[in-house]
């Protein structure tokens, strides 16, 4: 067991973690942060999708451990003062079925918009190419961030 | 033109800010304290086998396991349809990775170590990992025990064999037919089996408390249904319906997986052997491909005769269906497609035998389509084959056929009300049909191709559903149904009936996930039925609400009844119009009169459906005489296909599909079920593949291996089409549509190779390395 001390939603948060313990584990079952979910535990769904340092990760293949004095934003970090404007967005569209894919799918989405606000169809689409959605199609997201990023301009 | 307010509009779903939110609460994301328990199950290594003994000593052993349950603790079977099923495996094993018995454990690394140490004793049996092997003569049973298993009226199963249902049609004289038609098609097609890859896994926590009461929390598209099965199952252990409460939660992906009953009722059987504490069971994603129903396989024999302008003289489909270990849902799916393998055309002499069959694979069950996607694959492949030698063309065979209402189906009841002809038109327009494109690049050629589709729910002919509607104070109003929204948008399109009828807005209207405790019935959120059948209940129960309104208004206001009507949440008066009195100054405390007294009370609606025309009463040599499908949903789509003959990797360039919906009671939601479904669709057939090996064992359970599409492989246009061919009994002229916009896609995408290539693919599914191996075999 380790001591590890970082930021989760802005928060500074405390907690020993063991060393197999990965930090979807941590978040979901110790933390009481739910939204990242486990859709396959090997990286290839995208549902346990969350920010490390404002740069996304699959938290299933991140080590707890690898979080010391990092700073952690799930979609709860996202909400926490209101909905983004790009949540809105994906609300007004009825964008998301199941929701499942959500938290994961949004996190992809807002780090692309941050770091290019004027991505191109194709550049959107490998943004959230690591986020499997069974329900949507995928149209529906991709038409919702292309609304986005013209309002924005 | 309609004067709706809420039905017809893109209103936003009810549920969408928990979900865009991350605050929507899935089974997994509960909790349930220090006291909660797991369990982990064992799993056979074999296809078939017969079990000898099972020893828990060691896996008892185990700090913080406390409890090991097998086959012997329950010795029950259950089904849906048919109770062919085991909790856990009794005398046999009958696929590879089935539940043999559960380790339960104060952490999950216990009950893991503590599975990992059951020793298991089998003697291994001969399998069957196909349909026609285990029909062959001699062929191992599976099922010594079939003719005893109880099953619904409508199924027949075969003595002595791996046939659990046979479903029969025979309609006119398909002889004479066959006699009269100028040419003959006949042909066999294959479609495997497929996963239906909900990204949220099975999960269920069970509680068995102290008092003798069974709670269940389980992601699940059928509440009651559940709760009717443990019940009856795990009745010998002293419990009753009304000691079983299921909750819902919101549910990570159905598409008919998480109907019915699968590893939820061993949550609940267990937590009755560790009384007083939760017991959670969760599967992961190698279990979500190999122990839970799967899509059924099919070997399907199609002969089609026809006349040289293309009419149809007869039609003989017969289909052998891969059902796996157990049919007890799968079965259904088999009658269904033998109710409805003629396919949206009016054939006058047609025999069907559909083949419900045992294999040692594992149990095949619902799957959006429910057999339709399928069949439909021969059915519009052979039509667009038959044009082609006719030299006729390929839309113009189909409406030369196409069902018309008041035609009758292969059973002989009368085709309902719909808009396939419209669907067809608007269609071959969209995709300028017999407009051919040409590629630039020698290496790529371009095809289109058509198909039809149609659907029925397929369902017993007593399924219902109910609503309790009750107001609070503000006039706001709680919608108590057990539809299940599994992200069809059903909670927004409930709220939107209630909106219409009572004049209050859908956000002031909540509806949410059903507790069988709280909420009145409804049989299962399957079938394409919901919006349909509970729509209908929500109908019903806010005409009631109304009815109480105008009946409270008109007997302590003195005014007529029938003059009243509501608008924006109050209630005013046609012959009176400076009368107005809102809904939130009576809707619970009632009306003060004259004297002080008080009429009235809090306004409850209540609202019942049933569709009580319909009947499985028929002939089982002919299934003439019952009125087994409510009603069909039809359409029709088409696709431009680009394929590199290089690679044989193949793009979508535009795909469109039109679907009469009766009424897009929000069109949002009916656009975002065709485009979902369309690329669910379009998976099937260029990119998912499970591979079995000799023993039986999937070899690719997971997404790195079987593959689902992401963002970036979707057709580069999509249009989606409405038809609004109003169904009669439907909730404002709504039927169903969730399944259908997969169906026709298989097809589509064969007849669009055929047309690039001049190649017909008679098997699913259809990857690039088929294609390219198909186009180097026969030098296209």
């Amino acid at each position: 067991m380790k001591k590890i001390s970082f930021l989760l939603n802005g928060e500074a948060r405390s907690i020993y973690v063991e060393p197999n313990e990965t930090l979807l584990e941590l978040l979901r079952d110790r933390m009481g942060t739910k939204s990242p979910k486990c859709g396959c535990d090997s990286g290839d769904c995208g549902a346990c999708t969350v920010m490390l340092n404002g740069c996304t990760v699959r938290s299933c293949l991140v080590f707890a451990i690898e979080a010391d004095r990092q700073e952690i934003t799930t979609l709860e970090g996202i909400s926490k003062n209101g909905l983004s404007p790009l949540q809105k967005i994906f609300l007004e569209h009825n964008v998301f079925q199941c929701g499942y894919c959500a938290p994961g799918m949004i996190l992809s989405a807002t780090e692309l918009v941050t770091k290019n606000p004027h991505p191109t169809v194709h550049q959107i689409q490998e943004a959230i190419a690591g986020n499997l959605c069974r329900c949507t199609g995928y149209t529906p997201v991709i038409e919702a961030i292309l609304e986005f990023t013209k309002q924005e301009q | 033109m309609d004067a709706y307010k809420y039905i017809g509009q893109p209103v936003v779903k009810v549920d969408g800010k928990e979900k865009v939110s991350g605050a929507a609460l899935f089974t997994d994301d509960l909790e349930f304290g220090p006291d909660l328990l797991y369990a982990e199950v064992v799993e056979g290594p074999h296809a078939h086998a017969m079990i000898n003994s099972i020893n828990t000593s060691e896996a008892l052993k185990v700090p913080e396991v406390l409890a090991v349950v097998t086959g012997k603790d329950f010795p029950y079977n259950f089904g849906l349809y048919m109770n062919d099923r085991y909790i856990f495996a009794q005398d046999r094993v009958r696929f590879f990775g089935e539940q043999i018995a559960a380790v339960i454990a104060r952490t999950p690394q216990a009950a893991i170590k503590g599975a990992q140490l059951v020793k298991v004793n089998y003697t291994p049996l001969p399998k069957v990992l196909g349909p026609l092997e285990a029909i062959a003569e001699g062929a191992e049973i599976l099922h010594p025990d079939l003719m005893n298993y109880v099953h619904v009226p409508w199924f027949f199963p075969k003595a002595d064999s791996n046939i659990a249902h046979h479903r029969k049609i025979r309609k006119g004289e398909p002889d004479k037919g066959f006699e009269e038609a100028d040419y003959i098609l006949e042909d066999t097609y294959e479609v495997p089996r497929f996963s239906h890859c909900a990204i949220e896994y099975h999960a269920a926590v069970a509680k068995y408390d102290h008092s003798g009461r069974l709670t269940v929390w389980a992601s699940s598209q059928s509440p009651n249904t559940q709760r009717n099965l443990f019940a009856k199952a795990l009745a010998p252990l002293g419990i009753r319906h009304n000691d079983i409460r299921v909750i819902a939660p919101h549910v990570g992906g159905g598409f008919g997986s998480k109907a019915g009953v699968t590893m939820e009722i061993m949550a609940a059987a267990i937590a009755m052997k560790v009384q007083g504490h939760p017991v959670k069971m969760m599967w992961n994603r190698e279990r979500e491909f190999y122990n839970t129903y799967q899509r059924l396989g099919v070997v399907a024999k199609l002969k089609v005769g026809v006349k040289k302008d293309g009419t149809i003289t007869a039609l003989k489909h017969d289909l052998y269906w891969d059902a796996g270990a157990y049919v007890e849902y799968a079965a259904n799916v088999v009658n269904a497609v033998g109710l409805s393998a003629i396919g949206p055309y009016n054939i006058k002499n047609v025999s069907i035998d559909s083949y419900c069959i045992y294999t040692n694979l594992p149990p095949g069950g619902p799957y959006r389509g429910f057999g339709y996607s399928e069949f439909l694959f021969g059915l519009e492949s052979h039509m667009s084959r038959i044009a082609k030698h006719l030299g006729i063309d390929d839309v113009e065979i189909r409406r030369k056929n196409m069902i018309k209402e008041g035609d009758l189906t292969a059973y002989g009841a009368h085709m309902n009300p719909n808009g396939l002809s419209e669907a067809i038109s608007k269609v071959a327009k969209e995709i300028e049909w017999g407009k051919k494109i040409k590629s630039k690049n020698p290496d790529l050629a371009i095809g289109k191709g058509f198909a039809l589709f149609w659907k029925a729910p397929a369902m017993p002919p007593n399924a219902s559903s109910s609503c309790f509607l009750k107001f609070n104070e503000d006039a706001s109003i709680n919608l108590l149904i057990s539809g299940m929204d599994i992200g069809q948008g059903l909670l927004t399109v409930m709220a939107q009936i209630a909106a219409e009828i009572l004049s209050v807005p859908t956000s002031k209207i909540r509806t949410e996930n059903p507790d069988t405790d709280r909420n009145p019935y409804e049989w299962q959120t399957v079938a394409s039925h919901v919006t349909w059948s509970c729509g209908n209940a929500v109908r019903n129960a806010a005409i009631d609400a109304r009815d109480q309104i105008f009946a409270l208004v008109a007997r302590s206001k003195f005014l007529p009844a029938d003059s009243l009507y509501l608008e924006d949440e109050k209630v005013r008066c046609r012959t009176k119009p400076d009368f107005e009195l809102s809904l939130k100054e009576f809707i619970i405390n009632g009306i003060q009169m004259d004297d002080g007294t008080y009429r009235g009370g809090p306004v409850l609606g209540r609202g019942i459906f049933m569709p009580e025309f319909s009947s499985t009463n028929a002939d089982p040599d002919t299934s003439q005489g019952g009125h087994p499908n409510v009603h069909y949903t039809v359409g029709a789509a088409a696709v431009i296909l680009e394929i590199d003959k290089q690679t044989g990797k193949m793009r979508i360039l535009k795909v469109v599909e039109a679907i009469d919906v009766g009424k897009a009671l929000n069109p949002s939601l009916v656009k975002g079920q065709i485009v979902g479904g369309l690329l669910q669709g379009i998976s099937t057939v260029l990119y998912e593949e499970m591979k079995f090996d000799h023993r039986g064992k999937m070899l690719n359970p997971n997404f790195t291996d079987y593959k689902i599409p992401t963002a970036l492989d979707i057709p580069l246009e999509i249009v989606p089409i409405i038809i609004e061919v109003a169904q009669p009994d439907g909730p404002f002229g709504a039927r169903g549509m969730g399944e259908h916009p997969m169906i026709p896609v298989a097809p589509m995408i064969a007849n669009a190779i055929d047309d690039a290539l001049g190649l017909r693919i008679k098997s699913m599914p259809i990857t690039a390395e088929k294609l390219c191996l198909e186009i180097l075999k026969n030098n296209k």
